[in-house]
């Protein structure tokens, strides 16, 4: 397949980035798209170029670090998967194919199609945690009974990956979604509630205070979301910060 | 308060409860609509009583311009903040993939519900206002129906209200049930309220549409 690519460079942080166009052959269809643009980056090398930069770790799609929109979505045009699972066979011979980094304002891009997600961690650090005694009294997990449905939706939630594609899907950039599954996983366990009303308060605060958008139910989040974490989760975490608001 | 005010989330909820609101009040609303269409007399005894009981004039009516305030104040506040949070805006975006028009552009749509609220204020409220309190005039149960139907004379009057109620319709077909996920209520009881707000965001503006048009082509009247 011979591709054209519209990609975005942007030198660092402080530059201002612009589209640039490439062509890229030899593509197979039983390559990844990481693959393709390792083929890409392989002959800007020889040519003297700069190779692109972009973001991957494990590919087999659970770091979610592949913070790429093609042609308008989240990581491409299929749904459940990150990029490294997207094929170029999802691709046609002669096809343009538009590459950028996630836009949020939350989430800056560092390089080419680098961003820094760290404002996913500050909102973790600010609550998405359980409090554990490790003096040696530690409780066994496995010594509390969990009725089954609780158990496997907090599983649920907790499939999260954190990659950031609910916000890029999102036409406000909105962190709902990545902070819902965050508190839910917890909030749905007894191990979880003891904390529950300051993690909830907190982790709404800092997701706040990231510059993230609002949540207008859309859905898009959740139709983009490469682990399928539902809208629930929202409305759960909206229960949880309304009654824990109240509460004082 | 105000640190709550700050929050996304109670922002997001004040303007559920306030299109709730307002989504309960278009019930009533079209109700003494639809006695114009039936019986005059029943349409002239209700909007009387609507126009001159001081409950209604001085407690539900503040509350009523208060929730449309609200709930379009804090729209433009929250659509303000949206905008902010996406400063380079991408270069392809394909938001039709995976959300409907309509919960894409509830600002568009509530825009111009807005902009027809000024021209029914105008028709109706200001009106009513310069009736009463400016003119001084008195008290007459019989003019309700007559100054109705007079205001859908005019073709470009009807097309107007006809394009807004259309909006409106796309408006609630999203916002009904999004004030429920925004408040929190996502459950057994979600696929039923998502078939209520279809049917209710067809239903109560057809029947503005129906009233706006039989008023128009009354042949009794004009």
């Amino acid at each position: 397949m011979k591709l054209y690519l519209k990609i975005w460079r942007q030198k660092d942080a402080n530059s201002k980035g612009k589209m640039v166009d490439y062509t890229v052959e030899g593509v197979e269809g039983d390559m990844s798209f990481l693959e393709m643009l390792d083929v890409l980056n392989e002959d800007l090398i020889k040519q003297g170029d700069e190779p692109i930069e972009f973001d991957h770790d494990c590919r087999e799609g659970i770091c979610g670090t592949c913070s790429l929109q093609i042609n308008g979505r989240p990581h491409g045009p299929d749904t459940r998967i990150t990029v490294c699972q997207l094929h170029m066979r999802k691709f046609n011979d002669g096809d343009t194919i538009v590459i950028e980094p996630f836009r949020a304002k939350a989430f800056p891009v560092i390089k080419d199609l680098i961003i820094d997600r760290s404002a996913f961690e500050r909102i973790q650090q600010a609550g998405g945690y359980v409090s554990v005694n490790t003096s040696g009294n530690t409780v066994d997990a496995n010594a509390i009974p969990i009725e089954k449905e609780m158990a496997d939706k907090s599983f649920n939630a907790a499939t999260c990956i954190g990659c950031g594609a609910c916000v890029a899907a999102c036409k406000n950039a909105s962190a709902m979604l990545f902070t819902s599954a965050k508190v839910s996983q917890f909030a749905l366990l007894p191990q979880g509630r003891v904390e529950a009303a300051d993690r909830v308060r907190n982790m709404v605060r800092q997701m706040d205070l990231e510059g993230f958008g609002n949540c207008t139910n859309t859905g898009a989040c959740e139709v983009e979301c490469p682990k399928g974490i539902s809208l629930e989760n929202i409305a759960r975490m909206n229960r949880e910060y309304l009654t824990a608001t109240a509460k004082g | 308060m105000s640190a709550l005010l700050k929050s996304s989330i109670a922002r997001k909820v004040v303007m559920a409860l306030s299109g709730l609101f307002l989504v309960i009040f278009l019930v009533l609303h079209v109700t003494i609509n639809m006695a114009s269409v039936i019986d005059p007399d029943i349409f002239n005894q209700w909007s009387h009583f609507m126009g001159y009981n001081p409950l209604v004039q001085f407690l539900m009516q503040p509350i009523l311009i208060a929730g449309v305030v609200i709930h379009f104040v804090m729209g433009f506040v929250l659509e303000f903040q949206n905008k902010r949070a996406r400063s380079v805006k991408y270069v392809k975006f394909r938001g039709s993939e995976n959300a409907p028009w309509v919960s894409r552009n509830m600002i568009l749509t509530g825009g111009v519900v807005l902009a027809f609220l000024g021209l029914h204020f105008y028709d109706f409220w200001i009106h009513e206002i310069t009736y009463k309190f400016v003119e001084a005039n008195p008290e007459d149960p019989t003019r309700y129906y007559e100054e109705t139907v007079a205001k859908f004379e005019p073709m470009w009057r009807t097309v107007l209200y006809i394009i807004s109620f259309v909006l409106l319709s796309l408006h609630l077909w999203h916002g009904f049930a999004s004030s429920f996920q925004t408040m929190g209520v996502n459950n057994k009881y979600t696929p039923g309220i998502k078939k209520f707000t279809k049917i209710y965001a067809v239903v109560i503006p057809l029947a503005f549409i129906f009233i706006a048009l039989y008023h128009h082509l009354n042949p009794v009247m004009h």
